[in-house]
C-alpha cells in the first residue's frame, strides 16, 4: 500500500475480500447442509474461510456474508464467528492483519453472534442484509468505544493530523486506538489515517 | 425369565418406573412387558428404547419386547418409527402395516451418531414444525428457527459429551386435562457417560466427596461448565435453558441417579431430585406449552 493513496479510502489498496458462507459450504463442507448448525461444520466452514484469508494480500477487509445462512447455531457463531475474531485478538497470522465485517445479519443470527461476543469479550463490526443499513457495532464495547466508533463511523474517514482534534484525549482518542487495535477501524500504516471499515467495503466508483 | 413392567403411562414422569425396574437385572432373558401400555410421548420412546439396550448391554441378550394390546398405542410407535429403532434394541414384532401417515409426527424418533444426523433432524423439522408452532402452540413465526436452534445444540450434546449414540424424538400433544393448553414435547436420550462422566476427569477434584451426578448436573445445567478448556464450550445447555424460559417451559435433564430441571409455575417437577434409579448416559427433556396472553 503505497502512502499516497492514503487520502481516499476507495484508493486504499486493502483487499476486501467477501466471503458467502453458503457458496463456501457448498464447498467445502456437504452440499447437502443447508444450514450453519453444529461444532464440525462450523469448524469446517472456518478452516475455509482461513484458507481464503492466506490467499490474500495482507492487510485485508474481510467481508462475511451470511445473508444466505437460514439457521445459525450457537456452535457455529462460535467456531465462525468467536474463532475467527479471536484468532485476531491472539496475533495469529493471517487474521492479525485482517479485518472482519460479518455482513447480512437476519434478527435470527443476532442473538448467537452477540452471545459468543459476550462471552469471549469480543466485539464485531457488522451490516444487516440491506445496502441502506448502516454498519453496527456489536459485542462488548466500552461508553467510549461506542462514542468513537458512531464519529468514526459518521465520518467515513479521519486524517491522521485531524484525530487529536475530532477525538479529543478525553477518552475517545484512546477509545480510538483500541478500536484499531480490535480491528474494529483501519488506521493506515503510512498516514496513519482512521477508516470506518464500512467505508472501506464501498465500492470504488 | 424376568419381567420389566412398562408403567401404562411413560411420560416424563412415568420413566421412573421403567428405570427402577431395571435396577435389580443382572442376567439372564428379560421382557420388557408394554402390553398394558395406554399412554407413552417422546419421553417414554426415548426411555423404552434406552432401557432395552441397557437390558442388552446387562445380560448380553436383547430383551423381549411385548408391544401395548391398545392398537391405538400400537400404531401412534408405529407412527414414531418406535418399532424400527427398537429392533435394534429388543426382539419385537412391529406391526404388519405402518398405521397410518406420518403427517401429524413431529420428529420420529430418530438416532444421533454423527454429525450429519444433526443437519437431516434440523432440516425435517425446519419442514414440519411451522404450522405446530404457530398454529397449535401460538408463536411467532420466528420460533421456527430458535426451536431448530435448540434441536441442533440438544442433539450435539449427545455427540459431543456422550460418547455413544441416542436419540432424539418430538411430538405436540393437547394436554386438556393436565394443563389445558396444547404442548410440544421433545426428548433426546443416550447411553453415554454422563455428565459425571464426562466432566469428572476436568473438576470432580474440586468438589472432592461431594462429586455426585447431582453436582454434575448442577456444574453443567447452572454453571456452564464442561469437560473443555475452551471457553466457547458449554453455551448450550445455557442458550437452550434462556429460550425455553422465553416460553416458559420445562427443560429437564436426568443423568446417572439425578435429575435437574427449569420449572415453569405451571409444572410441579422438583428442580433438583437425588437418588433416582440409576440409568446410563444422559436424558433431556423439553416441553413447550401453548402461549398464552397472561404466560408472556
Amino acid at each position: 500500500m503505497s502512502a499516497a493513496d492514503a487520502r481516499n479510502p476507495s484508493d486504499l489498496q486493502l483487499d476486501a475480500f467477501a466471503i458467502d458462507l453458503r457458496d463456501l459450504m457448498d464447498r467445502s463442507v456437504a452440499n447437502l447442509y443447508s444450514h450453519l448448525v453444529t461444532r464440525p461444520t462450523g469448524r469446517a466452514v472456518r478452516l475455509a474461510i482461513e484458507s481464503q484469508l492466506r490467499e490474500l494480500s495482507l492487510p485485508a477487509v474481510s467481508l462475511v456474508d451470511l445473508s444466505s445462512v437460514s439457521i445459525l447455531d450457537y456452535s457455529c457463531a462460535d467456531e465462525v464467528v468467536a474463532k475467527l475474531l479471536l484468532a485476531r485478538r491472539a496475533r495469529i497470522r493471517p487474521h492479525r492483519e485482517v479485518y472482519f465485517v460479518f455482513q447480512g445479519l437476519r434478527p435470527h443470527h443476532r442473538e448467537p453472534i452477540l452471545e459468543v461476543l459476550y462471552r469471549h469479550g469480543l466485539a464485531a463490526v457488522t451490516r444487516g442484509g440491506a445496502p441502506e443499513e448502516p454498519a453496527e457495532l456489536l459485542g462488548v464495547v466500552s461508553p467510549e468505544e461506542t462514542a468513537s466508533w458512531e464519529r468514526l463511523e459518521a465520518l467515513g474517514q479521519v486524517r491522521g493530523d485531524r484525530i487529536h482534534e475530532i477525538f479529543p484525549r478525553d477518552g475517545l482518542q484512546e477509545a480510538l486506538d483500541e478500536l484499531v487495535e480490535r480491528g474494529l477501524a483501519f488506521r493506515h500504516p503510512g498516514r496513519g489515517d482512521v477508516h470506518a471499515l464500512s467505508t472501506l467495503l464501498q465500492e470504488k466508483p | 425369565m424376568k419381567v420389566i413392567e412398562v408403567p401404562d403411562t411413560l411420560d416424563y414422569r412415568g420413566v421412573e418406573g421403567l428405570m427402577a425396574g431395571l435396577a435389580d437385572v443382572e442376567d439372564g432373558k428379560t421382557l420388557l412387558d408394554a402390553r398394558h401400555l395406554r399412554w407413552i410421548d417422546p419421553v417414554g420412546m426415548v426411555s423404552l428404547l434406552g432401557a432395552g439396550r441397557v437390558l442388552a448391554q446387562r445380560t448380553g441378550t436383547r430383551p423381549r419386547f411385548q408391544g401395548p394390546e391398545s392398537g391405538q398405542v400400537a400404531g401412534y410407535l408405529a407412527r414414531m418409527g418406535f418399532f424400527e429403532a427398537g429392533a435394534q434394541e429388543m426382539e419385537l414384532d412391529a406391526p404388519r402395516r405402518r398405521a397410518g401417515g406420518s403427517s401429524d409426527v413431529l420428529l420420529e424418533i430418530t438416532p444421533i451418531a454423527e454429525n450429519h444426523h444433526v443437519h437431516a433432524v434440523v432440516d425435517r423439522v425446519q419442514e414440519r414444525a411451522g404450522a405446530i408452532l404457530s398454529r397449535t402452540l401460538r408463536y411467532p413465526p420466528s420460533a421456527v428457527i430458535q426451536f431448530a436452534v435448540i434441536l441442533s445444540e440438544v442433539c450435539q450434546n449427545i455427540l459431543e459429551h456422550a460418547e455413544a449414540p441416542g436419540w432424539v424424538a418430538a411430538q405436540s400433544y393437547n394436554w386438556s386435562r393436565r394443563l389445558g393448553r396444547n404442548v410440544l414435547v421433545l426428548a433426546v436420550g443416550d447411553l453415554g457417560r454422563g455428565f459425571k462422566g464426562s466432566l469428572g476427569p476436568e473438576h470432580a477434584g474440586r468438589f472432592g466427596d461431594r462429586w455426585s451426578d447431582a453436582t454434575a448436573l448442577e456444574a453443567a445445567f447452572i454453571h456452564g461448565l464442561t469437560r473443555f478448556p475452551d471457553q466457547g464450550r458449554g453455551q448450550g445447555i445455557q442458550q437452550m435453558r434462556k429460550q425455553v424460559r422465553r416460553w416458559d417451559g420445562v427443560i429437564a435433564v436426568r443423568s446417572g441417579t439425578a435429575r435437574i430441571a427449569d420449572v415453569p409455575e405451571w409444572d410441579d417437577l422438583p428442580p433438583l431430585e437425588r437418588d433416582l434409579p440409576s440409568f446410563p448416559g444422559a436424558q433431556i427433556t423439553i416441553i413447550l406449552p401453548e402461549h398464552r396472553e397472561e404466560s408472556s
